[in-house]
């Protein structure tokens, strides 16, 4: 767990500067330096989290992003983290059941704290149909890598139809239509979030 | 007296607030959690908190937020602090901010406070 939280930490410092750019079209500009700024943070304090179950280490995550990322993404994501940390309370595995479980308690997190729902132009527009592929592909019994490609790829499509449609939540609802057309940054981070778990695992 | 919070993203937005507060009630507890640690724009979820420390006691806190994660930082203050007696309150940051400073200081319970800001919102500036 820990090395796949250090490779989304590498990911999103490296799309940074996309992120920002993402996020300056349509809202106030600051999705990608807030994040990396809140994964830095995540990673500094990862290696003293070595042996501990990954419960505890996406509790801290959680935690650490709520008290450093500083926009949207720290209340969400950390959330996000937080609740799937509480799932996964005491386990050193995580088989196909667990992640289901996670991702669910995550998004529910989301929805809870962004009162948010699908089709809003948010980051739930990529992890709710990711979500919907990876339970349908565990139950059907694929292993946990195919059933997460199908996610991952879920979730592309659902960064895809963010451009289609406009923004009512969050800071680019205030430009209504106009959002449309626009790439949703935080429907991105959460793909790339995503992905970088399928190739790490 | 209740104590009150101004959250913004701007930490010279929130301190401004509180300055203008002050004006029309010099003795209120109010103070400013804008900005993160460093004073960039955004909320941290540590001054919100050591904001609402400041200036809690018994008569309770009340938090006036600007947008996004403004309020939602704030409610993970408040499920943080658990058991406080801590109060969001819906409305605009510079008039409510105003109004419920005013009306702490003359001993306006907690409870009566969003009715006061509701007011402020309501209240034309125009004639027309």
């Amino acid at each position: 767990m820990i090395d796949i939280l250090k490779a989304i930490a590498a990911k999103i410092d490296e799309e940074k500067d996309y992120l920002t750019e993402l996020d300056n079209e349509i809202a106030d500009g600051d999705h990608g330096v807030n994040m990396a700024k809140g994964f830095d943070a995540v990673v500094a304090k990862l290696d003293a989290m070595a042996g501990k179950d990954i419960g505890s280490i996406l509790k801290t995550t959680g935690m650490t992003l709520v008290s450093t990322v500083g926009g949207s993404a720290g209340p969400l994501y950390g959330t996000a983290f937080m609740k799937a940390g509480a799932k996964l309370a005491g386990k050193n595995e995580m088989d196909g059941k667990d992640l289901v479980d996670a991702l669910e308690a995550a998004i529910g997190g989301i929805q809870m704290r962004g009162k948010a729902t699908t089709g809003e132009k948010t980051m739930l527009d990529a992890l709710c149909p990711a979500f919907d592929a990876l339970k349908e592909g565990i139950e059907a019994g694929e292993d946990l890598k195919d059933a997460l490609a199908k996610a991952v790829k879920a979730a592309e499509d659902g960064v895809e139809y963010t451009k289609t449609i406009k923004a009512t939540k969050g800071r680019a609802s205030y430009i209504g239509d106009r959002s449309i057309g626009h790439q949703d940054p935080g429907a991105t981070s959460a793909f790339y979030m995503l992905e970088t778990l399928l190739a790490n695992i | 007296m209740v104590g009150v919070v101004i959250v913004s993203h701007s930490q010279t937005l929130a301190e401004g607030v509180v300055e203008l507060a002050k004006l029309m009630a010099s003795d209120a507890k109010i103070v400013a959690a804008g900005g993160l640690d460093d004073g960039t724009p955004g909320t941290s979820f540590e001054k919100i908190y050591n904001a609402v420390e400041e200036v809690y006691s018994d008569d309770g806190v009340a938090v006036l937020m600007d947008m996004g994660s403004a309020v939602m930082t704030t409610e993970m203050v408040i499920e943080a602090m658990e058991g406080r007696k801590i109060v969001m309150l819906d409305g605009p940051v510079v008039e409510g901010g105003v109004v419920v400073a005013l009306e702490a200081s003359l001993g306006t319970p907690l409870e009566e406070l969003q009715e006061k800001v509701d007011e402020a919102r309501d209240t034309k500036k125009l004639d027309n």
